[in-house]
């Protein structure tokens, strides 16, 4: 893992005194709470429905087994006994104090963290594969870069107004975990087939909310050291041409969408030559040596040789149906023979998704310790993952994890869903999500029903600003106020991988009482209509949203 | 300035957010011309709240609660609709529901934590 080097410590202290000036004069009245708004955002600090909300920055979504602690110590002492896990792999407090935020800020800065630009129109977290060096089918490690790329945009003083808030994934994997295709910039590794050389796709104007939109790809191959020449180009041409006159017209795929991607694309490389012109250009040329001391802090923790084959993880596969299960859904193939990935989902039946108590995460945190080298990630699905784990140590792992009610083995399967906190805490939201996901989660209950329709992802947003991706969901639930009344839309065919696509939304919305009953109905229809060894995606593809309609509106009348 | 309520509301009344927690709020209607006076101008109980039976006494209602602000003690007021069934105000629409209870998901969290009465019964599915 990257570890903060003296600059990185001051600057975190010196924001955190900053932010604990700025509270004091808040709270002396020298401050006006529109004077200050701009100031707490700027340190990830919202007003929600009850209460403010903090969310701190994980970045790429890696964590030590220390900072998950020290997480779980912040929700016991100044929270209220737990945390929400974000589809961004951040870290929200739902009921944090005013007075008592600095406290946390400098609890976090103890363990390396902070909540810098996790709101704002400013470059977000950087996201990536939860799996990143450790993936079977990994290309290459992108956690270095999105370390590069963090500290290229930590602070970037021409990049902190931007038109609107600007998210950037990386993903080293062909089977990409990391939506590239639905955020403002997407970067995926590839190899260059000529001289096997390793590079970057680079994809611009991907994003979801009110209009969605896939990222187009504005450079196939871009060498490493060009990378953050590059990525000032794009941000350069964005910040010139992007809307600040509409919010809803503000973000970079629309700028894409209205010139063109090829005009886009011959502006960002006009730019990117500009800037390779002049000394900028070999400021922003990342030197090979700097290069190699970033990969040094992702070195591959002390793997040990081992078989691929595990006695004792068959012996219990074979004893224990859960077990076997959990070994089916939860576990993903690893680089090293003998390791595997463990996926902890935390989402069990009616459970919510992202939520996790103190108590667990300190459970997570020594299992990993004990594991997993210490090591945790978050996933922009809303669940954990420990990416190196001995096979052997499965079975022990799993009855750590069951201990704790951890064990669900739903992986990617019809209760492994996402939701956005929704109604129930949210300013902006028009519907509730997790009461949705919960009454989902309970309908399908059954394991064996859960495993017989195999992997769909269901994604539950509570307004149109889609943080629950509802749009990438294979099932999408868009949650709409009608009238004064909760009533939820649906949209299928959504994927957020590789093969990026936007749901179509299938006939009016459903209220709140029917929604489920929908649900149900579009599974039953799948079920019908798919051939032995589909997957719910592969049908839908295969036969369309007719079958569905029919069936949604046949059955049940949403009015 | 904020509005939640429908333009054809006829019962109105002021919410806001305390400063020091967020916390849910609503005006009793005491003027408070003291910072020791915050407190009993503002209550975390709905059934403390004072109505206005027009937009032009909500409007009224909503300037006399405005020094609050100044005075720190809260943010962003705002007029909501309310519906009143024996005297007592509750809310008509979800989402001042869910701000009065607290998360329908998590009953033990919120003001709803504090009550054990039969109207902090989560908003049912």
């Amino acid at each position: 893992m990257y570890r903060y080097d003296e600059f990185d410590h001051r600057i975190v202290r010196e924001r955190v005194a900053q932010f604990r000036g700025q509270v004091a004069r808040r709270v002396s009245g020298a401050l006006t709470e529109d004077e200050f708004k701009p100031l707490r955002l700027m340190n990830g600090l919202y007003l929600q429905l009850h209460a403010y909300m903090l969310r701190v920055a994980v970045p790429y979504g890696t964590l030590s087994a220390r900072q998950l602690r020290r997480l779980a110590h912040i929700a016991r002492r100044y929270d209220k006994g737990y945390a929400h896990f974000t589809t961004r792999q951040n870290v929200q407090y739902n009921w944090p104090r005013l007075p008592e935020v600095p406290d946390i800020l400098d609890s976090l800065a103890e363990v390396e963290m902070h909540a810098i630009q996790t709101s704002g129109n400013c470059i977000r977290n950087i996201t990536t594969d939860p799996y990143a060096g450790a993936a079977a089918d990994e290309l290459e490690d992108p956690r270095p870069w999105a370390e590069i790329l963090r500290q290229w945009s930590s602070l970037h003083p021409e990049f902190s107004f931007l038109p609107r808030k600007f998210k950037i994934a990386i993903t080293g994997a062909p089977d990409d975990r990391a939506a590239i295709l639905f955020h403002d910039i997407g970067i995926g590794l590839t190899r260059n087939e000529a001289d096997d050389a390793t590079g970057f796709r680079i994809f611009v104007g991907g994003g979801q909310g009110r209009t969605p939109m896939i990222g187009k790809c504005i450079r196939p191959f871009l060498p490493p050291s060009d990378l953050l020449a590059y990525m000032e180009a794009i941000l350069r041409v964005y910040n010139r041409f992007g809307r600040r006159d509409n919010l809803y017209k503000s973000r970079i795929k629309i700028l894409v969408h209205q010139i063109g991607a090829e005009e886009f694309a011959k502006q960002t490389e006009a730019e990117f030559d500009a800037i390779q012109a002049t000394p900028e250009g070999d400021r922003l040329r990342v030197p090979d040596e700097e290069i190699a001391r970033i990969h040094a802090y992702f070195a591959p923790p002390p793997y040990e040789t081992l078989s691929g084959f595990a006695p004792e993880v068959e012996e219990l596969r074979l004893q224990d149906e859960d077990f076997a299960a959990w070994l089916e859904t939860n576990t993903i193939a690893h680089k090293i023979p003998g390791y595997g990935i463990v996926a902890i989902s935390t989402k069990p039946v009616g459970g919510i998704p992202g939520d996790m108590s103190a108590d667990d995460m300190e459970a997570v945190a020594d299992l990993a310790d004990t594991f997993g080298f210490g090591e945790i990630r978050i996933t922009h699905e809303q669940n954990l993952v420990l990416p190196d784990i001995r096979r052997r140590d499965f079975p022990a792992l799993w009855e750590g994890l069951k201990a704790r009610g951890l064990a669900a083995a739903n992986l990617g399967l019809i209760t492994d869903q996402i939701a956005c906190p929704g109604l129930d805490y949210c300013n902006l939201a028009n519907a509730r999500s997790i009461p949705i996901a919960q009454e989902i989660s309970e309908r399908f209950a059954d394991p064996k029903l859960q495993r017989r329709i195999g992997r769909l992802h269901i994604n539950i947003s509570g307004c149109i600003n889609a943080c629950g991706h509802h749009h990438v969901g294979h099932i999408g639930i868009l949650g709409v106020d009608k009238k004064g009344e909760e009533h939820y839309q649906i949209g299928l065919g959504g994927s957020a991988d590789a093969n990026g696509a936007i749901g179509q939304i299938v006939g009016p919305a459903f209220p709140l009482d029917k929604i489920t009953d929908a649900i149900a109905t579009i599974v039953d229809t799948y079920l019908d209509h798919r051939i032995e060894g589909e997957e719910f995606l592969t049908t839908y593809r295969r036969i369309g949203i007719n079958p569905f309609k029919e069936s949604l509106y046949a059955a049940a009348p949403t009015h | 300035m904020a509005q939640h309520f429908n333009q054809t509301a006829r019962t109105l009344a002021v919410t806001a957010n305390r400063l020091g927690d967020g916390a849910v709020v609503y005006f009793t209607g005491e003027t408070a011309e003291t910072a020791a006076a915050e407190a009993t101008a503002w209550s975390e109980r709905l059934a403390d709240v004072a109505v206005a039976r027009s937009k032009e006494e909500g409007a009224a209602l909503l300037a006399q609660a405005e020094p609050s602000v100044a005075a720190r003690h809260i943010i962003g007021p705002y007029l909501f609709e309310v519906a009143e069934t024996d005297g007592a105000p509750a809310p008509v629409n979800v989402r001042e529901t869910i701000r009065m209870r607290g998360p329908s998901v998590r009953l033990d969290l919120g003001y709803q934590a504090t009550q054990k009465t039969e109207e902090t019964r989560h908003v049912s599915l």
